[in-house]
């Protein structure tokens, strides 16, 4: 199996280039694509990428695999390349390369902070928990489950283009998750702060972000609630 | 929140309404003229012009060069926002963007003037 790699050290090298290595798989089985880029690194321990947990639960390991953006350890070899293709392995686009595959996710999780992913409740809480119906406890499905991979925001045209503005899906679809949440009681603040052209009216809803959530979550269906939340309370 | 913008409704909210408003008046107003060509096959100038004759016509017609103008505004704004940045034209984006937007204004001036003397001219 060919493997077409980027590789890019900013202190070292003047333009990144794609380098392709040959790796021999094991007959019959369905690696993933963390366990070639492991086979990669054995032959070329210079190769930098990140991993952890190998499960799809750190989301440590985000790449553009074949053009779409995916976490290697949970997208299977038969999934990712064409019979007799080659894998082509690329750092997440549209965020600054600090080494091969390893971005730097510094305004993602800058616009993460934005949203104030933490419940807000000015109310003196209970002496046990702040208890919430299975109903209420319900609309947090397909929200919480986000684990920041950032394959989704990286894959988004408007947060290509303005990064530092736009809030991007990931941030969004959180910010989502806190309104939804009964037991926070910060939604205007919360609103106020996203009703601006950029940091939700970016999103065009092209829906790229739910085309690679590895974790199979729907932010454009956030996004839509978000602005339906909006439009209630500022009309 | 990004409060440093020069967009027309001065909030992300008020910019998507006018968008999707503006939006259905011009739809209509299209399907509008779109029937009149149903209506008159042979069509003509004389018949032309005395469609734009009826007051209704023209109050509807001045409405729809406003949403025209507002949608255009919001559009080209939001591509100068998208496409003219300091992340692909560096320091000069700015610039740039300030010339394209004032460009825009410009043009959007005169269609307006310009509509609004054509319909309700002499």
């Amino acid at each position: 199996m060919l493997v077409s790699i980027y590789r890019y050290n900013p202190d070292t090298d003047d333009k990144p280039v794609m380098q392709e290595v040959e790796v021999q798989l094991p007959e019959g089985k369905d690696l993933m694509v963390l366990d070639v880029l492991e086979l990669v690194k054995r032959k070329d321990p210079g190769v930098v990428y990140r991993r952890s947990c190998r499960e799809g639960v750190c989301g440590s390991d985000g790449m553009n695999i074949n053009g779409n953006n995916g976490l290697a350890c949970i997208t299977p070899m038969s999934e990712a390349v064409k019979p007799g293709g080659k894998l082509v392995l690329r750092p997440l686009p549209g965020l600054p390369v600090i080494r091969d595959l390893v971005v730097d996710m510094s305004i993602f999780y800058k616009q993460y902070e934005k949203i104030k992913p933490y419940l807000i409740n000015d109310s003196a809480p209970p002496a046990i928990e702040r208890l919430q119906s299975p109903e209420d406890r319900e609309k947090l499905d397909g929200l919480y489950e986000c684990i920041l991979c950032a394959c989704c925001s990286t894959n988004c045209p408007s947060f290509w283009w303005n990064p530092d503005k736009f809030i991007g899906p990931a941030g969004l679809l959180q910010a989502y998750r806190f309104l939804a949440d009964t037991r926070d009681t910060a939604d205007a603040e919360r609103l106020a702060e996203l009703d601006d052209p950029f940091s939700v009216f970016r999103c065009r809803g092209i829906m790229n972000c739910v085309a690679v959530c590895p974790k199979g979550l729907n932010p454009t269906r956030a996004i839509g609630h978000i602005r339906s939340m909006l439009i209630q309370h500022g009309t | 929140m990004v409060t440093n913008v020069t967009n027309l409704g001065r909030s992300g909210l008020h910019d998507w309404i006018i968008q999707r408003f503006s939006a259905i008046i011009l739809a209509a107003y299209s399907l509008c003229i779109l029937a009149s060509f149903v209506i008159n096959p042979e069509m003509d100038f004389e018949k032309w012009s005395s469609i734009f004759d009826n007051n209704a016509m023209r109050l509807f017609s001045l409405i729809t060069l406003f949403a025209l103008c507002a949608h255009a505004w919001i559009g080209m704004w939001t591509i100068s926002t998208d496409y003219i940045t300091s992340l692909q034209f560096g320091g000069r984006a700015t610039f740039l963007r300030l010339v394209f937007q004032a460009a825009c204004v410009l043009l959007i001036a005169v269609y307006l003037l310009w509509g609004i003397q054509i319909f309700w001219g002499n």
